[in-house]
C-alpha cells in the first residue's frame, strides 16, 4: 500500500538511516516534568548496526520509542532517509520493532503472527505465504510454525518476535533490550544470530541495551547515553580504548582514574605528568585542552606489575588479590592513597607469585593513558 | 537463650499458616455447602411430585412441567423474561464492553477511580432505592408519552446489569498486554484494525462472560421489575411472585426448576468456552 510506495528512492553508500536533530522529549508539565531526551542529535547510517548504551533511565528507549512512534518529540525532528517522520504515527512508518517482552498475539500461531504486517500492508496472499515461510526458514522456526506462540521457548518466541519485525523489510528495526529476559548461553546464540540477521538481511538494526558486553560486541557503532544526552558515539573500539568522558569510561570496561598535570597539548594527543612524576604521551578527546591538571583513565589490563620499582611508571602497595579464572586482579594503593587496579591474564607457565604488602611498581603499556572531558 | 523467650506467632511446627489445618475448617466447610445447597434439593425433588403438595410427595410425575408449559401465562412471562434478558444483556455488554475499553486501555487520567465507581454504582445502591428512583422516573415518562411497553424495563435491566458486564471484561483487559496494540500499531495496523484483530478478539472471552453474567442477573430480577413494570408485564420470577400470593403449587418449583437449569447450563458453556479460548 502507500506506505511502501513513498519510500522507494535511492539509496546511496553510506546514507543516513535515521537523523535526530535536537530532540527532546519531556514528561509531564511544570515542576514535575522530566526530560527524557535532552536535545539529543544523532545520526544513524544505513546498514549498520548501531547500539543505543546506558544505565535505565537514560533515555535510550525514550528514542526508541520516538524512532517508532510511539512517542512524539516534545521538540526536535527525526529524519528516515532524508523524510520528517517525526509526527507520523507509527503505522505509517516503515520501521518495526522487537519488544523487551516480545508483544507476540497470543491468539495467533507462530506464523499468523509473522504474517500480520504484511497483511496490514495489504500484500498478496501468495507474496505473504512466501515471505513467511522465508522468515521461517531465516530464523530456523519451520517446524514450529502452526504452534501457539504460548506453546514455545522464550529464545523461540524472540526468534518469531524477529521474524514478524522483519517480515515486513523494514528501513530499520528498533531492538528494544531484547535478550534480557534470556538466559545466558541463549543470549550468547542470540547475540551472534541478531548479528547474522543483519548481515543478511541488510536492515538498519537500531538497538538499545545496558550491557556494556553486548553492545561492545555486536555493534558497528555505539552511542553512550546518560541523563537523556549522548555522551559519545563512536566504534566499540574507540568507545572502550578511548572514552571521552568519565561516565563513559566507567560505565563500559573496569577503568582507574587518576589525576595528571598537562604539560604540552598538541592535536590528539598531550604529554602529562603522573602523580608520581612520570612523564606520560596520552590521548585526547575531542574538545579544548589546556595544560594543567586533568582527569586520565587507565584500564587495568593496560597495566603491569613488575619488582622493578626504579624504572617504572608508578609504584603502589598490594592490597588484595581477587582470582577471576582467566584473569587476576591485583588492587593497590599508591603512595597518594588512591586505589589501583592491574589485571593480568593468568598462566601455566612464569606466573609471578606475589603476595599482599609487597610493595610493587606499575608499569604502563604505551598509548593506554587516555585524558578525559571533565 | 534469649530466643526462647520470644513470643512465637508461627505455629511450632514451622509450617506456615493454613486455614484449613485449623480445628472446624472441614465441619464449617461442610455447613456452608449444605447451605448453599439443600434447599435447592425439595425444591428440584417436589417440581416432580404428582400430587398438588410441597408437603407431601406422592410420586414421580411431569405433570407439573406440563402445567406450566400450557399455561399461557407462564408462556407470556417466560417469553417476556428472554426477549429481556436477551436484549438487556446485549446492550449492557455493548455498553459495558466501551466503558472497560475506556478505563484501561487509555493512559491514566484524573478522576478514573471515580469513574470506576460510577460505572459500579448499581452494585452498591440498594437495589429498592433504584426501584423507586426508577418508578418514579418512568411513570412521568408514561404519563407524558402514554407509552407503556417493554423499553423500560429493557432500560432498566440494562442499567442494573452494566456492571456484572463490566466487571469481567475489565478484567480480562486488566491481565492483557498494553504493547499488544503498540505491536499491531508497529505492525501496520491502524487503530480500528488494532482493535478488530488483536484487542477484540483477545477480550471476546471477557465479554462473552459478561453477557452471560448480565444475562443471568436480569433473567432472575424481582425487585426492579416488579417497580418498572406496567400491568400485565409479568416476567418468569414476578409472575411466581404473584403466585404466592394466592395457592402454591409445585408449578412454581417446575418453573424454579427450568431456571436453575438455564443457569447451571449458562454458566457451564461459559467456563468451557473460557477455559478454551484461555
Amino acid at each position: 500500500m502507500g506506505v511502501e510506495g513513498c519510500w522507494i528512492m535511492a539509496v546511496r553508500e553510506e546514507a543516513t538511516a535515521i537523523d535526530g536533530h535536537n530532540v527532546s522529549k519531556i514528561f509531564g508539565t511544570g515542576a514535575n516534568s522530566v526530560a527524557a531526551l535532552d536535545d539529543v542529535s544523532v545520526s544513524i547510517r544505513q546498514n549498520e548496526f548501531f547500539t543505543l548504551l546506558g544505565p535505565s533511565g537514560c533515555g535510550k528507549t525514550t528514542l526508541l520509542r520516538l524512532i517508532a512512534g510511539f512517542d512524539t518529540p516534545t521538540a526536535g525532528t527525526i529524519l528516515l532517509e532524508g523524510n520528517d517522520i517525526s509526527l507520523l504515527p507509527p503505522y505509517s512508518r516503515p520501521v518495526n520493532t522487537v519488544f523487551q517482552s516480545y508483544a507476540l498475539f497470543p491468539h495467533m500461531t507462530v506464523a499468523g503472527n509473522i504474517a500480520f504486517g504484511l497483511e496490514m500492508l495489504g500484500k498478496p496472499k501468495p507474496e505473504i505465504d512466501d515471505t513467511v515461510e522465508r522468515m521461517l526458514q531465516l530464523v530456523q522456526m519451520e517446524h514450529l510454525k502452526s504452534r501457539r506462540t504460548s506453546e514455545i521457548s522464550g529464545g523461540q518466541q524472540q526468534r518469531v518476535a524477529l521474524a514478524r519485525a522483519l517480515a515486513p523489510h523494514p528501513r530499520v528495526l528498533l531492538l528494544d533490550e531484547p535478550l534480557s529476559a534470556l538466559d545466558y548461553k541463549l543470549r550468547k546464540e542470540m547475540q551472534i544470530e541478531l548479528k547474522r540477521l543483519q548481515n543478511e538481511t541488510g536492515i538498519t538494526f537500531v538497538f538499545v541495551t545496558h550491557d556494556q558486553e553486548e553492545a561492545l560486541t555486536m555493534s558497528d557503532r555505539i552511542a553512550v547515553m546518560e541523563h537523556g544526552k549522548i555522551l559519545q558515539v563512536g566504534s566499540p573500539r574507540e568507545i572502550y580504548d578511548h572514552p571521552a568522558e568519565r561516565f563513559v569510561a566507567d560505565f563500559i570496561g573496569d577503568s582507574n582514574f587518576l589525576t595528571a598535570d598537562l604539560t604540552s597539548v598538541s592535536g590528539s594527543s598531550a604529554q602529562l605528568k603522573l602523580p608520581s612524576g612520570k612523564a606520560m604521551t596520552a590521548s585526547l578527546p575531542d574538545g579544548a585542552f589546556s595544560k594543567g591538571p586533568a582527569t586520565i583513565v587507565i584500564r587495568p589490563e593496560h597495566a603491569r606489575l613488575t619488582r622493578k620499582k626504579s624504572g617504572a611508571a608508578m609504584s603502589g602497595t598490594l592490597e588484595n588479590i581477587v582470582y577471576i579464572g582467566t584473569d587476576t586482579q591485583y588492587h593497590l594503593k599508591l603512595p597518594e592513597g588512591t586505589a589501583f587496579v592491574v589485571r593480568s591474564q593468568n598462566r601455566r607457565d612464569a606466573q609471578e607469585d606475589y603476595t599482599i604488602g609487597d610493595e610493587l611498581g606499575i608499569e604502563i603499556s604505551a598509548n593506554a593513558v587516555q585524558v578525559l572531558r571533565d | 537463650m534469649a530466643e526462647a523467650n520470644l513470643p512465637t506467632s508461627r505455629p511450632p511446627s514451622g509450617r506456615p499458616f493454613s486455614i484449613r489445618s485449623q480445628p472446624g475448617f472441614a465441619t464449617l466447610a461442610i455447613l456452608c455447602f449444605v447451605l448453599l445447597y439443600a434447599p435447592l434439593l425439595p425444591l428440584v425433588v417436589y417440581s416432580f411430585n404428582a400430587g398438588d403438595s410441597l408437603a407431601y410427595f406422592e410420586g414421580l410425575s411431569w405433570r407439573w412441567y406440563v402445567s406450566a408449559w400450557d399455561n399461557k401465562l407462564v408462556q407470556d412471562a417466560a417469553i417476556r423474561s428472554l426477549i429481556l434478558a436477551a436484549s438487556a444483556s446485549l446492550f449492557a455488554t455493548i455498553l459495558a464492553t466501551m466503558a472497560a475499553l475506556g478505563t484501561t486501555r487509555t493512559r491514566s487520567y484524573r478522576g478514573q477511580t471515580l469513574i470506576y465507581a460510577l460505572i459500579n454504582q448499581p452494585l452498591m445502591v440498594p437495589e429498592i432505592v433504584t426501584a423507586v428512583a426508577l418508578l418514579i422516573m418512568f411513570a412521568a415518562i408514561k404519563a407524558a408519552t402514554n407509552y407503556h411497553g417493554l423499553a423500560y424495563l429493557i432500560i432498566a435491566h440494562t442499567a442494573f446489569c452494566i456492571p456484572f458486564a463490566y466487571l469481567p471484561i475489565r478484567a480480562r483487559l486488566e491481565g492483557m498486554d498494553l504493547s499488544l496494540e503498540t505491536a499491531a500499531a508497529d505492525l501496520y495496523a491502524t487503530p480500528w484494525q488494532a482493535f478488530r484483530r488483536v484487542t477484540l478478539p483477545l477480550m471476546w472471552p471477557g465479554i462473552l462472560a459478561g453477557a452471560m453474567l448480565a444475562f443471568v442477573i436480569s433473567l432472575d430480577d424481582v425487585v426492579i421489575t416488579e417497580f418498572v413494570k406496567s400491568s400485565g408485564q409479568d416476567t418468569l420470577p414476578t409472575y411466581m411472585l404473584g403466585q404466592l400470593r394466592r395457592v402454591i403449587t409445585p408449578e412454581v418449583n417446575a418453573i424454579s426448576s427450568v431456571l436453575l437449569a438455564i443457569s447451571v447450563v449458562v454458566v457451564t458453556i461459559f467456563f468451557f468456552l473460557n477455559r478454551k479460548m484461555r
